[in-house]
């Protein structure tokens, strides 16, 4: 399947393509993973706090059979495979977006797909808190909001940003699967050119990108979770 | 200052119902600094935090400066607990914020400016002795600064009440003997009540003024410490005050009689009670162990003797010391 990957002509499409697709292809799987992370958090955040802070003894316990809905609702969105639920969420697309194609219609199954996950970080997350510090904080006369946004999130910073940081690389490989729905990126350039066209140097090209998009936000994120930890001793 | 009328704490566990505290009616007056002291597990984290209401009690009332706790609302119980605050064995602070911030944190709570806020936590910190650790993080402080940092950060409010949950027991003797006295001086400046409880008979011993034995979630004897420990008369306050091991050791009780002497008053402790009774009864002893304390100012002993020689020698002792001001006999 290889054989023929360097020769002086698929060398030359290469850098064609390079040049003309590429540049564009990386600014739409950033800007697309970006933005569906974002939305994610927007959406998981609060979602994880409510699973944490609303559970039996938590610091604003909500009716059992709440919680019970809210967790079948997440492990049932989380069970979907990707390429299914990019399908299923269509009607959703059209209402919010207006189309079911494109770029930005992505944005609408990725979000679905990654709010729930993202919520189970943040969960987890949050229930590294020290139950003690919140008890303090509970003595010194805190409301559960206060509990929540004072001390809760506060303290759980440095493990936010490195689920966060998982959050957006698993985005990032869920994004190259949306080519498919005419999804734009580094994921469709790698398909279109890679499976259809048998032009496999461009689809290594793609994958190598991606990989380095990858590397260099896992660094970032790494790097900022253990500047942010203040509680280890510098 | 705190009354507890009849309180009683039950916990659904696992295995059925566990009677946590029973029945416990204790008054702490204003000002005093009040022990409640128990081996693990007696009840004595719970009973506290009945106290600020952490924890609700099954039965009873708490009553603290006039008002019934149980009956606030949760917004009235939030502002109620701001006058009551507390300290922990593990400190507790918030390890993402700085120590000032620490301290400004309930200030933060309870809506105060942050300029005003941020002023009376550095005059804070100069009071328990950390001005220089303002801009640090909690885990660059030793056990000791952190306890210190909690103190500060539970002064904040003003309270009329500071419980200390354990405060102590993760601190070694120097420490803790630091962060007592910084306890004691805050008191005797400010009149604040302080609870503390501990398992450590030295706690209490060095800064307590009244001491509450509890067992089992009950409260088996109480009082002014000197009354209490230096004679005490449940098993519990005894396991406290004449720990388990320390004479066995040492002489073989099958070949001598114990008799254990407890003196009250610096009278009784300074009479050379053994050589007067060698010289003008005859009766050798042997001393096991003996100890002087002193409590809020009062001396207190207690000698653990071993009388050989058979009945009649150790009858005799008995007698001759059960004669003497102050000072009272017991069979081991």
């Amino acid at each position: 399947m290889f054989d023929n990957i360097f020769d002086s002509q698929s060398l030359a499409q290469a850098w064609e393509v390079f040049k003309s697709e590429i540049p564009f292809a990386i600014w739409e799987t950033l800007y697309v993973t970006v933005l569906s992370t974002a939305f994610a958090i927007i959406l998981g955040l609060p979602l994880g706090v409510l699973l944490v802070a609303g559970e039996k003894g938590g610091v604003r316990p909500l009716p059992a059979w709440l919680m019970k809905v809210l967790n079948v609702i997440i492990n049932l969105l989380r069970s979907i495979p990707f390429l299914i639920l990019m399908i299923m969420v269509f009607p959703l697309s059209r209402l919010i977006v207006g189309t079911t194609v494109g770029t930005v219609a992505t944005i609408v199954p990725l979000v679905v797909a990654a709010f729930p996950f993202v919520a189970r970080l943040v969960e987890a997350s949050l229930r590294e808190v020290n139950p003690n510090v919140i008890e303090a904080a509970e003595s010194l006369g805190a409301t559960p909001f206060q509990i929540i946004t004072k001390v809760m999130i506060p303290e759980s910073v440095p493990s936010l940003i490195s689920n966060a940081t998982i959050a957006f690389t698993t985005i990032l490989g869920y994004s190259a699967m949306s080519g498919i729905i005419g999804g734009g990126g580094l994921g469709k350039i790698a398909i279109n050119y890679g499976y259809y066209r048998y032009k496999y140097l461009i689809m290594v090209i793609a994958v190598i990108l991606l990989i380095i998009i990858v590397q260099v936000f896992q660094t970032l994120g790494t790097r900022l979770a253990v500047k942010s930890d203040k509680r280890l001793k510098k | 200052m705190i009354k507890l009328q009849n309180i009683c704490k039950t916990f659904d566990g696992a295995g059925g119902k566990v009677e946590a505290l029973k029945n416990i009616t204790l008054d702490i007056g204003d000002g005093e600094i009040y022990g409640i002291i128990g081996m693990s597990g007696a009840g004595k984290s719970t009973l506290v935090r009945c106290i600020n209401m952490l924890e609700t009690p099954t039965e009873g009332e708490v009553v603290i400066d006039g008002v019934e706790m149980s009956k606030l609302t949760p917004a009235e119980l939030r502002q109620k607990r701001r006058e009551i605050t507390m300290i922990f064995q593990g400190f507790n602070l918030l390890m993402q914020r700085t120590c000032l911030n620490n301290v400004c944190f309930p200030m933060e709570l309870a809506g105060m400016k942050k300029a005003d806020a941020k002023r009376r936590a550095l005059e804070l910190l100069e009071i328990v002795g950390l001005p220089d650790k303002a801009g640090a993080y909690p885990a660059q402080l030793s056990g000791g600064q952190q306890q210190r940092v909690a103190i500060a950060r539970a002064l904040a409010t003003d309270p009329k009440v500071l419980l200390c949950d354990e405060a102590t027991s993760a601190l070694d003797p120097n420490t803790t003997h630091q962060i007592l006295e910084l306890i004691k001086d805050i008191n005797k400046k400010t009149g604040i009540t302080v609870v503390v409880i501990t398992h450590q008979m030295s706690v209490v011993e060095e800064i307590c003024t009244h001491v509450a034995i509890l067992d089992n979630g009950v409260v088996v004897e109480e009082g002014a410490v000197g009354a209490v420990f230096a004679s005490p008369k449940s098993d519990a306050a005894k396991r406290l005050v004449f720990p388990a091991g320390e004479d066995e050791s040492v002489s073989d009780p099958s070949t001598e009689k114990r008799l254990r002497v407890i003196f009250s008053g610096s009278g009784a402790a300074s009479t050379p009670l053994i050589s007067t009774m060698a010289i003008e009864k005859g009766i050798l002893v042997n001393i096991v162990s003996a100890s002087t304390r002193s409590y809020a100012g009062l001396t207190y002993g207690s000698m653990l003797l071993g009388v050989p020689g058979g009945d009649d020698n150790y009858n005799a002792a008995k007698a001759y010391l059960s004669g003497v001001d102050n000072i009272t006999v017991e069979e081991v």
